[in-house]
């Protein structure tokens, strides 16, 4: 393979020396109509950091990450990954999205499609891979997340769980250098939620650059670095999950995190 | 008897046991008994119809207008030398416009409908056209469509373009006209796609052009094949609307015969014609409406 470090190889997300700044977002601003969404986010993600975005639903975590991989025009503000400005004129998104690899809540996989057309399309068509490479990567990826016996499957035959560690897969097949995450587990049955965050813990520790807006806050103690909490489109608080959650200083985060230990979340 | 059950054997036969539950006419029956039961009341049914043109007081006269053995057989074959042409040969030049027509209509309609649905804004002028192409062609009567193009076109006598033979000004008005149709069809089916899918397929770092053809087409035509097609069967009988243009197709053939004979059995010939291309087609389309209902009855299982 050229020697060159694969994602079915080995690690995950070679963004660059550690510690470089992979996403850097500053006073981002984004509306829907009269509905401000996003009222000047602030952020910043090193190379090989893991960060979850927790939150109530509507607090603008979903609207932030569909952001930073250019689904969303934005209203003003900056976004850098990379070192580079994806938010300047004349920058091709296409360009920039074969970086970053974004799961959706709803898998999204395409139902017309085996799992193996499912994960070899972009690298086919964008990366313009060979296709039986690309289809050796495929089954590398497949089979190293236990899913090479559903190879030949239409997402409709598979079960929430494994549908949504397929569109991992199909994400991570284009050798992204970060992960945006949206809320991957809230669509699954309790049984099937372990499966998919055994997946997402796995590429933590290949040292991918993850951003993550989850409600699963045990996962997000577990895994992230760092846990910013967003209410109405701010960032009130951000800090170590073991401090977060443990001695929130904002009023309203504290207030949020009673919330989920009485729904028993947490 | 469970009354809620539509696949109780002992309903009356009367009742569309089945009915809605796809297409095909028996599977929906189990049993001998039902069998039996659809087997007496289709049989009580078809006397019944045929009481009625037997007992009529003209049916005598109009079994030798419309059901002459004799004229029916010498129309479909014809006899140019008595003044009239072959409805059986005729039919083939139905097929041809049918086909060639078929084609154009669904790469112009598929090209109207993604016009349409752009939201570029250098692209609103075409956008407008597009729009009020549409709603031209769906309002005016594809009659009017035929002779505005086979009489107007090679009244312009201009070079090539109006000395063709009348049958391609004829597929020229099935091809606006049906366009219009089959575009909305196709607008519909790009609209079925959820926008998620294109978000899923743009995240991927596929371009607008990539995520269409591979994501969002193929699944918008598998929602669209059974009005497609419905809109195709109507279209294998509208090319019997080009004959009023002189062009002889079956329909045209037959109104010969008709004129020269005074026996209008040729028609009957011309209608069991287009019954034997449009009926496979119907067929067809039950059996794709049929595989699609059991695919995604197996997906949610």
């Amino acid at each position: 393979m050229n020697g060159q470090p694969r994602a079915g190889a080995g690690s995950f997300g070679q963004a660059g020396p550690a510690g470089g700044e992979a996403i850097r977002i500053d006073d981002l601003h984004k509306s829907f109509g009269a509905n401000e969404v996003l009222r000047g986010i602030t952020m910043s993600v090193a190379s090989h950091e893991v960060i979850c975005l927790i939150g109530a639903s509507g607090s603008g975590k979903s609207t932030l990450l569909r952001c930073v991989n250019l689904l969303e025009p934005i209203d003003s503000g900056r976004i850098s990954l990379l070192g580079q400005d994806v938010t300047a004129p004349n920058v091709d998104a296409n360009l920039v999205r074969r970086q970053i690899g974004i799961v959706f809540q709803s898998f999204n996989l395409f139902p017309h499609m085996t799992v193996l057309r499912n994960v070899t399309l972009a690298p086919t068509k964008v990366l313009k891979t060979p296709r039986p490479q690309a289809v050796d990567e495929a089954r590398a990826l497949l089979d190293r997340f236990g899913l090479l016996d559903k190879i030949d499957d239409y997402p409709d035959r598979l079960s929430g769980g494994q549908q949504q560690r397929v569109a991992i897969v199909r994400a991570l097949a284009m050798q992204p250098q970060i992960m945006l995450l949206d809320e991957v587990t809230s669509a699954l049955d309790p049984e099937l939620v372990a499966e998919v965050l055994e997946v997402i813990t796995e590429l933590a520790a290949g040292g991918m650059t993850m951003l993550i807006a989850t409600h699963e806050m045990g996962f997000a103690r577990d895994i992230a670095n760092r846990v910013c909490f967003l209410e109405e489109g701010r960032i009130i608080e951000e800090a170590p999950p073991a401090e977060l959650f443990t001695n929130p200083k904002d009023e309203r985060t504290r207030r949020f995190l009673r919330r989920i230990v009485e729904a028993k979340r947490l | 008897m469970d009354s809620n059950s539509p696949m109780s054997p002992g309903q009356p036969a009367g009742s569309f046991a089945g009915m809605g539950r796809g297409p095909g006419l028996f599977s929906s029956y189990r049993g001998a008994r039902a069998a039996l039961i659809s087997t007496i009341s289709t049989i009580v049914v078809l006397a019944a119809l045929a009481a009625v043109f037997l007992l009529a007081a003209g049916a005598h006269a109009f079994e030798h207008t419309f059901l002459s053995p004799t004229d029916m057989w010498r129309s479909f074959i014809g006899n140019p030398k008595q003044g009239y042409y072959s409805v059986g040969a005729a039919i083939w030049l139905n097929i041809r416009m049918f086909l060639v027509a078929e084609v154009l209509i669904l790469a112009l309609a598929l090209f109207i409908a993604l016009i349409r649905q752009s939201t570029g804004p250098a692209l609103f002028p075409i956008r407008i056209l597009a729009t009020g192409y549409v709603d031209f062609f769906r309002g005016v009567p594809l009659i009017l469509v035929i002779f505005a193009l086979g009489f107007g076109v090679p009244a312009l006598s201009l070079p090539f373009i109006s000395t063709q033979p009348d049958a391609v000004y004829g597929v020229m008005a099935l091809v606006l006209s049906y366009s219009a149709y089959v575009s909305e069809v196709y607008r519909a089916g790009l609209n079925s796609v959820h926008q998620s899918q294109v978000s899923a397929a743009r995240s991927l770092g596929l371009s607008q052009g990539t995520a269409l053809r591979y994501v969002v087409l193929p699944q918008a035509v598998r929602n669209i094949i059974p009005p497609l097609l419905n809109d195709f069967i109507s279209l294998q009988k509208d090319t019997a609307l080009v004959g009023t243009l002189g062009v002889i197709e079956a329909n045209k053939a037959a109104s010969i015969y008709s004129e020269t004979v005074f026996n209008f059995s040729s028609f009957t010939v011309a209608a069991i014609l287009f019954l034997i291309l449009t009926i496979p087609l119907a067929r067809f389309t039950d059996r794709l409406i049929e595989r699609d209902r059991r695919r995604r009855l197996a997906g949610g299982a």
